[in-house]
């Protein structure tokens, strides 16, 4: 089948769906958007958690079909979300948004040069990043990174509608999404930082 | 306190930004938190096909035929390969024996044995042909504990055996065996006013790491095959997939592509070769990439134990002997199970004095899953058991328990059962002291003038109580991990370290092929690099075989081997710059040839701070490389019969005190808080050491309270293969984690730095124990603690 849908502001046709297919899969394999994690693929790890009309879903339990004429955010459209927000446009992202075109798949060597280059930065490679995701950098919330977009998606979403989060309430929400690496301090840290440093911008 | 810091060997005083000591941050957060960074699993290639395993469905059985026409006759199937498809006559693989069978041949050993692969054009048309390959078997009795083990007509795992342990092992069905005898344990004993007893359970732990196994092969036009793939240590997987593939290692090219996580389940291959004969069968592109459910079949976990101790002690409090018997149950294949023997035993008295010992570790050939690598391995076992005995022992004599660890804690120049002295800082006791001085958490954190907030209760949103029931405990553990290869072994690394004037300024590039699992071993490395060689900008090359071997990002060992391989081709790249500047410049100024000289900020420097010249002046367009392999001081072999060698490299220390809350009437455990203080030599990046730490601790907190695989012992079937019914623990389950860091050098090492990964894993689960018996009064001789153990129901 074919499922048209809006991906990071941007409309998106996916062709040859089969009907098995969840969100995530089309995403990744189909899209080129791989920042959207497979670590589960049951619904119990969070890795592949995307908005979905503003919702955040486990795309691996969302079958592509059901996506049709719907908005979705992924990882990879945090940052431009997060500012369309911050400059007051639409927040569901669907609003003209302009992202740089879709990867199209990532052949190793490619991926691999890019990862090769700038290594050294201290502070992250620069770019425009969201609030949450640059304290996720700066808090060491980040070890193998696997379950980081979905956090990242997941944090986003309760700053959005809680600004001022207490620690239960932080980790309440964020008790969908698994990490195996850090022991969550440096998560919690992150999303404190991240709440701080929104409402200094505000 | 026992240790004094010895100053670090910090040949080069830099003060250059981001150097080691410093918080740098990651150099691949940006591309983790865009959802750039490429992981195994997000490979993709052009036409590439998938693969898929299909793996047993019985534990132990003669396979009596293979029939694969019907998944062979599957549109978009483009190979089904069994057996009979391999290529050469090297058909096993493993880690020290190669005992593990690339795809069965006539017999299976335990459930989710490879069997068959099949190539596809769609992941689902792999699962679904994979699904029509019918394969009959004829089911054998199941090994499955000791008993059945070792029974006088027991079943044999593998008849035949021809590695080099089986002729010291009492029985076929025991992989390895290490004993440990020093003293005289009778009349020890004899000495002894109180002795405690204990028989332990270890439950079965799995990784669980998030990235699943996954990766890329692609054939190449000369043959061969480049493999992308997230593992551990890429050369050992060279060693070991090329014979299977009938390629020189030369044709395998492999590049480390983004790992997931690894804690010990990546040491072993997984899907390795497979995807490298379906890529040469098919001449495309081959990727595989298991599901959470494969996932939990295609690692090795870590090994289930019993174990039996009996300690004494005199009425003042200090410990006379110990008696213990590890029993480990290292499933179907070798792995790593000799090593883990290796640990089990010789770090089974703990970070301890006690000078006569008798003691025994094995490991079992079973049909339950395979055991081998996981974070600790063999010392978190024996930590457990060690602890709860330490904790009985000051209850029999009226002590207190942190004081009693504190009466025999080990020290600087204490002998080891092995006979090995520990010859750098084993701050043991001060460890203990500053865990206990951190703030206690107030207690009913949870009450609120609205009432209580069950988020923070046993049973969290279940509403399972709203304090009613609810009672607290304190407990404290202390545990001793190896750092690095042990026994023998041969443990290097290596590194190439460039310099070269790049945009008009000096840059260092360092290629290792060290596995980045996420521990930062890859910001490290730049800490290095800037530290000697006084530069700001570093690139980090990609990992891959064209680099010598870094050995395995395992045993607490990447800092202290690769960063020490890092470390030495930087002074040797130092060495050579300051030669070309001697050359260029030494008529100039006499300093050149009198001073000793370091490199800071891009400049060359005297030791008194006067600056001779910029690095850019001194390189002008020459570029210096250095390619070398770097080792530890050696190790030595244990002796068979009585354990005695000098095994270990180092040994590093934490202790940890958990408060929990337990709901008595449910059994249900919420640990509030975790500290933790452990020595770490030097810190070369705080915010990486605290984050290990916790992310440590964390991993013993569950296999405190939930984690286990649940293995049927019937059929030796695994009952739990999921997410759903394999816990972790999530942030409502993770406490606060206090972190006390100490850094007491240790003069043999690289900085002065300890291995530091593992030790947290070893003292966090003994710690929530000691916790849980102190609020309920409980025995609780096995772990993970399950609420039935709690309510007295199981």
């Amino acid at each position: 089948m074919r499922v048209n849908f809006t991906v990071n502001g941007r409309p998106q046709e996916a062709d040859d769906v089969w009907e098995g297919e969840s969100l995530l899969y089309v995403l990744r394999e189909r899209l080129g958007l791989p920042g959207s994690k497979n670590a589960c693929e049951q619904g119990e790890c969070g890795s592949c958690t995307v908005r979905l009309d503003g919702v955040p879903v486990c795309s691996c339990l969302v079958a592509a079909g059901q996506v049709e004429g719907r908005d979705v955010v992924t990882v990879e459209g945090l940052a431009e979300y997060a500012k369309q927000r911050a400059e007051g446009g639409c927040a569901s992202g669907a609003c003209g948004t302009t992202l740089q075109d879709a990867q199209l798949g990532v052949p190793p060597g490619e991926a691999w040069g890019r990862q090769a280059k700038g290594t050294d930065s201290q502070t992250g490679e620069g770019g425009e990043l969201s609030t949450v995701q640059q304290a996720f950098i700066d808090a060491g919330a980040v070890q193998c990174g696997f379950c980081t977009p979905g956090l990242l998606v997941a944090s986003d979403e309760l700053l959005e509608r809680n600004p001022n989060p207490s620690d239960a309430d932080i980790r309440e929400a964020l008790s969908g999404n698994l990490c195996r690496c850090t022991g969550y301090e440096k998560i919690m840290d992150a999303v404190r930082l991240a709440a701080a440093r929104q409402s200094e911008e505000v | 306190m026992p240790a004094n810091g010895a100053p670090t060997k910090i040949t080069q005083g830099s003060q250059t930004k981001g150097g080691i000591g410093e918080s740098t941050l990651r150099p691949d957060g940006t591309l983790k938190v865009t959802g750039e960074f490429a992981y195994s699993s997000d490979m993709w290639h052009e036409d590439m096909l998938w693969g898929q395993i299909l793996r047993s469905t019985v534990a132990h059985a003669e396979i009596v035929s293979i029939d694969t026409s019907e998944a062979l006759a599957t549109a978009g199937v483009y190979a089904v390969l069994t057996y009979d498809d391999l290529p050469t006559e090297v058909k096993n693989y493993g880690l020290e024996i190669q005992d593990t069978p690339v795809l069965a041949h006539g017999k299976v050993r335990h459930h989710g044995e490879p069997v068959a692969l099949v190539a596809a054009d769609h992941p689902e048309t792999a699962r679904r042909a994979a699904a029509k390959i019918k394969v009959e078997y004829r089911e054998l009795p199941v090994v499955t504990d000791e008993k059945s083990a070792l029974a006088p007509d027991a079943v044999l795992v593998h008849e035949n055996r021809d590695d080099h342990h089986c002729g010291h092992v009492p029985h076929p069905n025991i992989v390895h065996r290490q004993p440990i005898i020093r003293g005289d344990v009778e009349e020890a004993r004899r000495r002894a006013d109180v002795i405690v007893e204990g028989e332990y359970t270890f439950g079965m732990q799995d990784q669980a790491f998030l990235g699943p196994e996954s990766g890329l092969a692609v054939p190449e036009e000369d043959g061969g095959v480049h493999l992308y793939v997230a593992t551990q240590w890429l050369h050992s997987d060279l060693r070991q997939i090329a014979p299977v593939l009938g390629l020189p290692e030369e044709k395998v090219r492999m590049t480390l592509a983004g790992v997931g996580g690894a804690f010990g389940g990546r040491e072993d291959l997984s899907m390795q070769i497979h995807a490298c004969l379906l890529a040469l069968r098919t001449g495309k592109p081959v990727k595989i990439v298991y599901n959470r459910f494969e996932s939990f079949f295609g690692h090795v976990h870590r090994h289930p134990a019993k174990l039996y101790y009996e300690h004494g002690a005199t009425k003042d409090g200090k410990l006379t002997h110990l008696k213990c018997r590890i029993v480990l149950d290292g499933g179907a294949y070798a792995s790593a199970s000799p090593a883990v023997v290796g640990n089990a035993s010789s770090l089974s008295v703990g970070p301890y004095m006690v000078d006569d010992v008798d003691i025994e570790a094995i490991a079992l050939y079973t049909n339950n899953p395979p055991c081998g690598a996981m974070r600790g391995f063999g010392a978190v076992q024996a930590c457990f058991a060690y602890e709860a005995q330490m904790d009985k022992l000051a209850k029999k004599l009226g002590m207190d328990p942190v004081e009693f660890r504190q009466l025999n804690a080990m020290e600087q120049g204490t002998v080891m059962p092995t006979g090995q002295p520990v010859d750098s800082p084993a701050p043991v006791a001060e460890l203990l002291r500053r865990v206990k001085a951190m703030p206690l958490p107030p207690e009913r954190q949870w009450e609120s003038s609205e009432g209580a907030d069950v988020r923070q209760l046993p049973g969290g949103l279940s509403n399972t109580t709203h304090g009613e029931g609810v009672v607290r405990g304190v407990g404290y553990a202390v545990g001793i991990k190896n750092v690095g290869f042990s026994e023998g072994f041969d443990d290097y690394s290596t590194a190439k370290v460039r310099m070269e004037v790049v945009g008009g300024e000096p840059v260092a590039t360092v290629h290792t092929a060290m596995a980045e699992v996420g521990q930062g071993g890859v910001t490290v490395h730049a800490q290095i690099a800037r530290t000697e060689l006084g530069v700001t900008q570093v690139t980090i090359h990609p990992a891959d075989t064209q680099v010598g071997s870094a050995g395995s990002t395992s045993a607490s060992r990447q800092t202290y081997v690769t960063g020490g391989a890092v470390k030495n081709a930087c002074e040797l790249v130092r060495e050579k710059v300051l030669e070309i500047g001697r050359r260029k410049f030494g008529t100039y100024h006499p300093a050149w040839a009198t001073a000793e000289l370091l490199l800071e900020g891009g400049k060359v420097v005297t030791d008194a701070g006067e600056v001779l010249g910029d690095l850019v002046d001194v390189l002008e367009d020459e570029v210096v490389e250095v390619e070398e392999e770097w080792r530890h001081r050696p190790t030595e072999a244990f002796d068979l019969r009585t354990g005695q060698g000098n095994g270990h490299v180092q040994y590093s220390f934490a202790t940890h005190r958990a408060v929990v809350e337990v709901d008595t009437e449910l059994g249900l455990v919420k640990v509030i808080e975790l500290a933790c203080a452990q020595d770490v030599g030097k810190a070369l990046n705080p915010l990486s050491v605290i984050g290990q730490i916790q992310g440590g601790t964390t991993q013993g907190l569950g296999v405190a309270v939930m984690e286990e695989i649940i293995v049927d012992p019937k059929t030796a079937k695994v009952r739990n293969p999921s997410f759903t019914d394999y816990l972790i623990p999530t942030i409502l389950d993770t406490p606060t984690i206090p972190v006390d860091v100490l850094e007491l050098a240790d003069e043999h090492a690289p900085y002065g730095l300890r291995g530091i990964g593992e030790a947290p894993t070893l003292s966090s689960t003994p710690a929530v124990l000691a916790a849980i018996r102190n609020a309920t009064g409980l025995e609780l001789n096995r772990t993970p603690v399950r609420p039935e153990h709690l309510t007295g129901t199981a």
